[in-house]
């Protein structure tokens, strides 16, 4: 029930009426699908939709085996002994692998090689692997796993980030993996009106649909075949070859379908795993996870601990923001320096800020790991600066929208990193967007409609104690990997008869980026049959399928590939008739010169010749923040604005979202209806993690690490969602203009449904996700 | 696997095979099975024994048939004779769910969270048990759920016998989200006009629902049963309280005399819940 602009009634069918025109084309005149701007509809929706698609987890292959993972049942113990003795003499059991069996490097990480691939000596979080088993059944792989003796000596966990910092070491690399201090302005400086508070972010799961699954091939030549649904599989291979002593060349990456990724997907110790055992038996070895160790093993969104100061006039113009952020990693590093960066830097959200004075730490515990989740560090501070602006505007008498309208950021402003922010910076126009937008009938206005309450169908709800709220958020956060990551991306184009291939090693994730590739090639060769090669790490490599960055970096080099082939294609053409390639147009596969002299096919032009081309997309460098946080360390940012409205019961404090209306800085819409889906997808999971998604853990054990502990929005729980404006203000040094699409509502959302809470409660609202007793009104009885 | 057609034969297959577990909808034991937490050594499918999947008549009571899917007690012809039973069924999760879940496995899986118990608890239901030979054995729901009286080898819940109060009743249900979700706290309130009765059932917050009777009696005598039946807004709300402290009662003062301590923020949310669903409960029975 994620609703489309048209077709949803809901409790805003008075309002539909008087909405503005979407922006988005559709209705009346559809353009035929093809090309950049149009509603290409996706190759494989049809084989998704009638579960024909093949995903990780249907993999086979004659003769395989199935592994098994055997965890850690405690958060932080030290190992005594292993022994796979009485598992190895199982029948049906092929190998039984330890941290002793990993012929390679014994650590990993995709950014920080600080994880074992089996633990040896420590464990350091509930469901570390320890050991691997391969086995003719599933079920004999799993007794066998549950047959290894592993001899523990539990120590007592560190699970409070604010305990790390003096904690004896977790870990060898120490428990801070990176500390922040940015320092922006003049710290003596205050301001007439101060507003303090005390935020908490949850640990948020992406709880992809398809738990992690593969399957692993040993070759002849004594190398091994992956195929998973890796969303970084250059990154994986050479994670792989590493451990398993070999060379990149020997480990092969092959992407199957991936069902749903948020950042990095899974964990690459399964993909080890499975390696490991494919080259020791010399027979496939597949793993299939269970949802428990989907949840145990793959990272979550950093929780995070953040205090704030804002100091502003008395005209609500912001002075100066303080700022402490702390940000749990778990036990390895992975992606935390990233999201702390991203933290520190848009701790101040898109507002001008004069001074600002940020710390960030990112420290280790025994909690489950963090890592990339989209909109990593964004969406934390997002919540809690959004708070802090709705506690100034209560402060001094303000409309939230207004006192956020005197400090929004520009075009030419600067972040508190000293950057200056050069792509489109709308945040005003996207503000006034949804402010404006006509809020949604009140049920006792709109008696026909039958009133969906908090509490669902036949639940408690109460219509006298139901109080409805309004709430906004801002958010903001950076395109593609920043502080002088090296963003490239490399893509094939080739044109046969009237048929044009893309190879390309960005994966498609569910994002569209083989939709988005065909709609360039089609746009750019003016060819109707475009066809997406398979993903394999036999490809140039493109990169991680994350922050959106394979619309900019592996797009544009499609764009590019696809050019060179253009002028290959035409050059002869060109010259034989005496004019420039410029003159020269395809439509429909026929090639025609400007004045209709020259008309003919591709197929003709081509002769039965094949055309290739390869080129790359690499943006503007970056550099990373110094000592006191400074540097021009983003590509670029992408900006949105989110109006919640909320029902709450305020005497047993359920909250249901009602309509969430979306105005978003795009740069350019290149498929209006995959946009949509993924604002959509976005604003929900933001929903998500405002009113339920949190990985509980009990003293470092995860509590239910399960669909009903980390319970997803169902269509009941997924509110009205109205994309109000897309402003299409170009970015002009991305390609097509276009900016990232899916994180930034996932970052906004959560702020907008706590600030909706706090106007239907009076309550302060400072923890994510919204515990239902933080949600009883004050006037409750 | 075996598929018997009648509950005799169910009973037989299952006394010729212990082991063996006997199985309606799956709903609770496929995913243990799935999850590697039970590996029957046979099953016994329930779903081909017509006589238990309906409902009959028996002077002044219906006998419901353990067969029963959520589903089927969700619709509006049961939803007549036994309206928190069907509110109950309609609140049990998805679809899918209530499409297979059964009444009797429902009382079987015994969770604390399953939501036809509280119904079943505050209308003293009466379980009809089948046992080897032809044998039938009636037990009140209560003594299943506490574990006073246990199935025995070889039983099967047949039939659970429910009174027709021919009067309103209700069925509350907090769970923390929209879309369906797992009880934090369920309340059943049903009134008796027969014998002058009200009575109510608390659910998951404790491991089987819990009755407050001394609520249940001190709200029966404030209401004129002859008259409206109708109670002011604050006596409705001091029965709330009552019964949320009856089930999350304070902490007992400690042994050696020492102040008592108070409860947790978390059980005083639970305590609220519980004091508004009742409250609304009674209330919604008596409107």
């Amino acid at each position: 029930m994620t609703g489309s602009m048209g077709g949803m009634a809901g409790a805003a069918g008075t309002a539909e009426a008087t909405a503005p025109a979407p922006t988005l084309p559709g209705g009346a005149a559809e353009p035929p699908p093809h090309g950049l701007g149009v509603s290409l509809p996706a190759a494989d929706a049809d084989a998704k939709t009638q579960g024909i698609y093949p995903y990780a987890s249907d993999l086979w292959a004659e003769g395989l085996l199935w592994a098994a993972v055997l965890r850690s049942p405690h958060p932080r113990a030290r190992i005594l002994s292993i022994d796979t003795s009485e598992a190895a003499r199982m029948p049906g059991v092929r190998a039984v692998i330890t941290h002793a069996d990993v012929p390679g490097d014994a650590a990993h990480g995709r950014r920080v090689a600080d994880r074992p691939v089996f633990a040896s000596d420590a464990v350091r979080h509930h469901g570390e692997p320890v050991a691997a088993v391969a086995a003719d059944h599933p079920d004999t792989a799993r007794l066998a796993a549950a047959a290894i003796a592993v001899e523990y000596e539990p120590l007592e966990p560190v699970t409070d980030p604010e305990q790390a910092f003096t904690a004896e070491p977790l870990h060898p690399d120490g428990n801070l993996i990176r500390h922040i201090p940015l320092r922006f302005g003049d710290p003596e400086i205050t301001g007439e009106v101060v507003v303090e508070g005390l935020y908490r972010i949850g640990r948020q799961d992406p709880a992809p649909i398809g738990a992690e699954a593969g399957l692993a091939v040993p070759r002849p030549d004594g190398g091994v075949e992956i195929y998973t649904a890796s969303t970084d599989p250059h990154a994986d291979r050479d994670l792989a070859a590493a451990c398993f002593g070999l060379e990149p060349e020997r480990v092969k990456v092959v992407v199957t379908g991936v069902p749903g990724a948020m950042g990095d997907r899974e964990d690459p110790a399964m993909q080890l795993a499975l390696g490991l055992l494919a080259l020791r038996t010399g027979h496939p070895v597949k793993l299939a996870a269970t949802r428990e160790e989907s949840f145990l093993s793959h990272p979550h969104r950093h929780p995070t601990l953040l205090r704030y100061r804002h100091h502003a006039d008395a005209d609500g113009k912001l002075v100066k923001v303080e700022a402490q952020i702390l940000m749990d990693a778990g036990a390895y590093a992975d992606s935390s320096s990233e999201a702390l960066a991203a933290a520190v830097a848009f701790a101040c959200g898109p507002y001008v800020v004069p001074h600002a004075f940020v710390e960030g730490w990112a420290v280790r515990t025994n909690n489950p790991p963090s890592g990339h989740v989209r909109g990593e560090g964004a969406m934390q501070v997002c919540a809690a600066y959004e708070g802090q602006m709705d506690k100034l505007a209560a402060r001094l008498g303000l409309d939230p929208a207004e006192l956020r309208l005197r400090n929004v950021m520009a075009t030419g402003d600067l972040l508190p990193t000293g950057q200056t922010v050069t792509c489109p910076a709308p945040v005003a126009e996207l503000l006034r967007s949804v402010r404006d937008f006509p809020l949604p009938a009140l049920p006792v206005d709109d008696p026909e409609e039958e009133w969906l309450l908090p509490g669902g169908p036949d639940g408690a709800g109460d219509p006298g104690a139901v109080r409805r709220g309004v709430g906004y958020g801002l958010g903001m956060v950076h395109m593609l990997g920043a502080e002088g990551a090296d963003e490239v991306s490399t893509a094939t184009v080739k044109v046969t008869g009237s048929v044009a291939t893309v190879i390309c090693a960005a994966v498609e994730t569910g994002q569209g980026f083989t939709t988005l590739a065909r709609q360039i090639v089609q746009e750019v060769l003016g060819l109707e049959e475009v066809h997406v090669a398979p993903v394999d790490t036999d490809q140039p490599p493109s990169g991680a399928g994350a922050r959106s960055r394979h619309t900019w970096v592996s797009g544009g080099a499609v764009e590019r590939a696809a050019r060179m082939v253009r002028t290959q294609l035409l050059q002869p053409l060109a010259a034989q008739f005496g004019m420039s390639t410029e003159l020269l147009t395809i439509t429909d596969g026929r090639i025609h010169s400007y004045d209709g002299v020259l008309s003919t096919t591709v197929a003709e032009a081509l002769d039965g010749k094949e055309l290739w081309a390869t080129a790359q997309c690499r943006p503007h460098p970056t550099e990373p923040l110094d000592d006191t946080g400074q540097g021009d360390a983003f590509v670029g940012m992408a900006f949105c604005a989110v109006r919640a409205v909320v029902d709450v019961d305020i005497e047993l404090g359920s909250v249901r979202v009602v309509e969430m209306a979306v105005a978003q800085d795009v740069g350019r819409v290149l498929n209006p209806r995959q946009a949509r889906a993924r604002i959509e997808a976005g604003i929900t999971q933001g929903v998500g993690a405002a009113l339920m998604e949190n990985l509980r853990t009990n003293n470092g054990l995860v509590r239910r690490p399960d669909l009903t502990g980390h319970p997803l929005p169902t269509s009941l729980d997924t509110p009205d969602i109205r994309i109000v404006k897309l402003v299409e203000e170009r970015d002009v040094v991305a390609p097509f203009g276009a900016k990232a699409i899916s994180a930034v509502p996932v970052v906004t959302a959560p702020a907008a449904v706590a600030a909706a809470v706090r106007a239907a409660t009076g309550r302060p609202v400072n923890r994510l996700p919204i515990r239902p007793q933080a949600a009883v009104g004050a006037g409750a009885v | 696997m075996t598929l018997p057609g009648s509950l005799d034969e169910a009973v037989a297959a299952l006394s010729a095979m212990p082991a063996a577990v006997p199985v309606a909808g799956g709903t609770d034991l496929m995913s243990a099975v799935n999850s590697g937490l039970l590996r029957p050594a046979g099953l016994v499918g329930l779903g081909r024994i017509s006589e238990i999947r309906g409902w009959q008549y028996q002077d002044g009571h219906a006998l419901l048939g353990a067969g029963l899917t959520h589903a089927r007690m969700g619709r509006p012809d049961f939803a007549a004779l036994i309206p928190a039973l069907a509110t109950a069924a309609r609140a049990a999760g998805p679809p899918q769910i209530r499409n297979a879940g059964t009444l009797g496995g429902n009382i079987a899986s015994a969770a604390p969270t399953g939501d036809a118990l509280p119904v079943l608890a505050a209308l003293e239901a009466t379980l009809v048990i089948a046992g080897p030979g032809g044998g039938r054995r009636e037990i009140p729901i209560g003594h299943l759920l506490t574990g006073f009286d246990m199935l025995r080898p070889g039983e099967l819940i047949g039939y659970v016998r429910v009174p027709l109060l021919h009067a309103p009743q209700t069925f509350l249900k907090a769970t923390g989200r929209t879309g369906p979700g797992r009880a934090v706290a369920s309340v059943a309130v049903v009134l008796d006009p027969a014998r002058r009765n009200v009575r109510c059932a608390v659910g998951a917050v404790a491991p089987m629902p819990l009755r407050p009777l001394d609520a249940e009696r001190w709200v029966a005598s404030l209401i004129d049963w002859d008259g409206e039946r109708t109670l002011a807004p604050e006596a409705c709300a001091a029965f709330g309280d009552y019964v949320a402290a009856a089930c999350i009662p304070d902490p007992a003062p400690t042994p050696d005399g020492g102040e008592p301590g108070t409860l947790p923020p978390a059980a005083l949310h639970l305590r609220r819940t519980v004091a508004t669903l009742a409250r609304r409960a009674l209330g919604r029975a008596l409107a």
